[in-house]
């Protein structure tokens, strides 16, 4: 039975693009999938370790620059360019991590830590001749699949359903692992926890390895599904947010509230921007959401739901 | 390099500082007496300022005239958001209320790009291009004008701290809130007066602004890193240390942008602010934590 959840989710996804076949369905797939899974990269360190973040941004951003510089200047295959990015969003995670937790910070002073790396990254990418600048970086059009681009929206949604697969995988590890139930001490009470042993400095580096990791696999996912990336997108405040939003209301520390928050705001969304076209709505929705969420629902609408509600 | 031109570059970054105090006073303020971060700080700046910029386009009212009327409709707005939310549901943890700011941050943001669109919007004024010789700089008086506003206002804040009675309360508040329970202080109340005094420096913050600046649903983002940075190099909780921090801030971004450009330059910001946190935690003016 403790697989029937996943396995049964999973195909549904599968499944969801053969039966809902129009380029808005695609899409709507690929959005939501992408959210879920930079989502549950920022729960993997915000929810599950209770190390909350304003500015993972800051991974996604790497690993959208990283891919996309390594193909444009050094000709590397994406593909491999994932892999590379990846690494990257590891090392920037593991640096970030070490810095601060030397220093000690913790809970709003790492928030906003965070995102003061996010706003260096940024302008940095915005002096930069590699980054192109302010203007950014446009990878020429390129259409097989070897490169990481796909004739149908169908390849792209594919590659995005295994990446968050994947989160979802390492979120279930975590439920059931000793490094899980390590991260969940920490989060409840990291004096407590070091108290029992717990070097809580280094599972907190690994951590933060891991989650920027993902991130960064969904920043060259990006970069090649759009084929195009900036300074404020790769590095702006908006996608810090919106990994944080999807996480809180869906439910922060549960194995699918990612999902399920990605899920409701691509739909909010989609319904706002047929309703109107001044800019906004979806997310004044969100943010109060996130007020109500905190006030009322502190573990997000996966309570509510009673679903992978399965803590580490 | 010239130096009459580091002098106007000098004089240009410590009148930017000025304009930042209040900002950073008001937060600093909030951070001291309630040992919460306001991550909503630069959405109510926006507010703020779309009020001036209405008061004078809809109703006429000069910017300078209009700060009393906006500290108290600011006072009004941060003690009302104090009692309705922000106390009440932060469940004791401060990452909550991080979180139920930063919800109050979006959905003010968006609100005032739904109603009012993204455009940049400026007011003018008779006074807008007026500008006054300062030593080797010619500044706009504005500018000046909000300088010394600023300094005055927060002097003014200080006093008011330190001697009314309201003022001792809020102290008390913020150094032993059981203790100013037992002798008869209204704790709860005191939080929701001190956060409505902080967020009216920003109504204050914003009259000073208008004339020689813009307003968009996003202006508070330039304002949240700095402000934050101000307050973490002079000390969480220290007046003192928030107007230093504001014209060291000011110097900085001003002679940042002269020496290594203007996309560069802004990086000394984030950069001091990461290095004072992993280095000295406290700043300068602050209590050990």
């Amino acid at each position: 039975m403790r697989w029937a959840a996943p396995v049964g989710l999973l195909a549904v996804v599968i499944a969801y693009p053969l039966i809902f076949r129009s380029n808005f369905a695609v899409n709507f797939g690929i959005l939501v999938l992408f959210f879920a899974l930079i989502g549950q990269a920022w729960n993997i360190a915000g929810g599950f370790a209770g190390q909350l973040s304003f500015g993972h941004v800051v991974f996604f951003g790497t690993g959208a620059y990283c891919s996309t510089i390594l193909q444009l200047k050094l000709g590397v295959n994406p593909w491999l360019g994932l892999l590379g990015a990846v690494a990257a969003g590891a090392g920037v995670g593991a640096l970030i991590a070490v810095l601060a937790f030397r220093a000690g910070l913790r809970g709003s002073y790492f928030a906003l830590i965070t995102l003061a790396f996010a706003e260096a990254f940024r302008i940095v990418a915005n002096s930069l001749a590699v980054t192109g600048g302010g203007v950014g970086l446009l990878i020429p059009l390129k259409r097989s699949a070897a490169d990481f681009q796909f004739a149908e929206r169908i390849g792209f949604y594919y590659v995005i359903a295994a990446l968050a697969a994947l989160s979802v995988a390492v979120a279930i590890w975590l439920t059931r692992s000793r490094f899980g139930a390590r991260l969940a001490a920490i989060r409840e009470n990291e004096d407590a926890a070091r108290a029992l042993g717990i070097n809580t400095f280094r599972e907190k580096v690994k951590v933060l390895a891991l989650s920027g990791a993902l991130c960064a696999a969904g920043g060259t996912f990006y970069a090649q599904y759009y084929l195009y990336i900036d300074p404020a997108v790769a590095f702006g405040v908006d996608k810090s947010v919106e990994m944080l939003l999807v996480t809180m209301i869906g439910g922060a520390g549960t194995v699918y509230g990612p999902l399920i928050g990605s899920f409701l705001l691509t739909l909010v969304g989609e319904a706002t921007r047929s309703l109107t076209e001044a800019q906004g709505l979806s997310l004044i929705v969100y943010g109060g959401l996130l007020v109500v969420i905190i006030a009322f629902l502190p573990n997000g609408l996966a309570d509510l739901l009673r679903v992978g509600r399965r803590r580490a | 390099m010239d130096a009459s031109i580091l002098g106007a570059a000098a004089i240009n970054g410590l009148l930017l500082g000025g304009s930042y105090a209040l900002v950073a006073v008001g937060l600093t303020l909030i951070y001291g007496v309630l040992h919460i971060i306001n991550f909503a700080h630069g959405s109510l700046l926006m507010l703020a300022m779309y009020g001036v910029y209405f008061l004078l386009t809809k109703a006429n009212v000069d910017p300078y005239a209009a700060l009393p009327l906006m500290v108290a409709g600011m006072f009004a707005a941060g003690y009302l958001m104090y009692r309705a939310l922000i106390g009440r549901f932060s469940h004791g943890k401060d990452e909550n209320i991080l979180l139920i700011t930063l919800g109050l941050a979006i959905v003010l943001e968006n609100a005032a790009l739904f109603f009012f669109t993204g455009d940049t919007q400026t007011i003018t004024v008779s006074y807008s291009n007026k500008m006054v010789e300062l030593g080797p700089a010619l500044v706009p008086l504005p500018k000046l004008v909000s300088f010394l506003a600023s300094l005055l206002l927060c002097g003014a804040l200080a006093l008011f701290i330190a001697r009314t009675d309201t003022g001792k309360a809020i102290r008390a508040v913020a150094k032993e809130r059981d203790g100013a329970r037992l002798v008869g202080i209204d704790v709860e109340k005191m939080f929701a007066v001190a956060y409505g005094i902080g967020i009216a420096c920003l109504g204050a913050a914003a009259c000073l602004l208008m004339p020689s600046f813009y307003v968009a649903p996003t202006v508070g983002h330039l304002f949240v890193i700095v402000a934050f940075t101000i307050v973490v190099l002079g000390g969480m909780g220290s007046f003192v240390g928030a107007l230093l921090g504001a014209l060291i801030i000011g110097l900085t971004e001003s002679l940042a942008g002269l020496f290594f450009g203007e996309a560069l330059g802004q990086i000394g910001i984030p950069l001091i602010f990461i290095l004072i946190l992993l280095l000295r935690p406290t700043g300068l003016f602050g209590a050990a934590r």
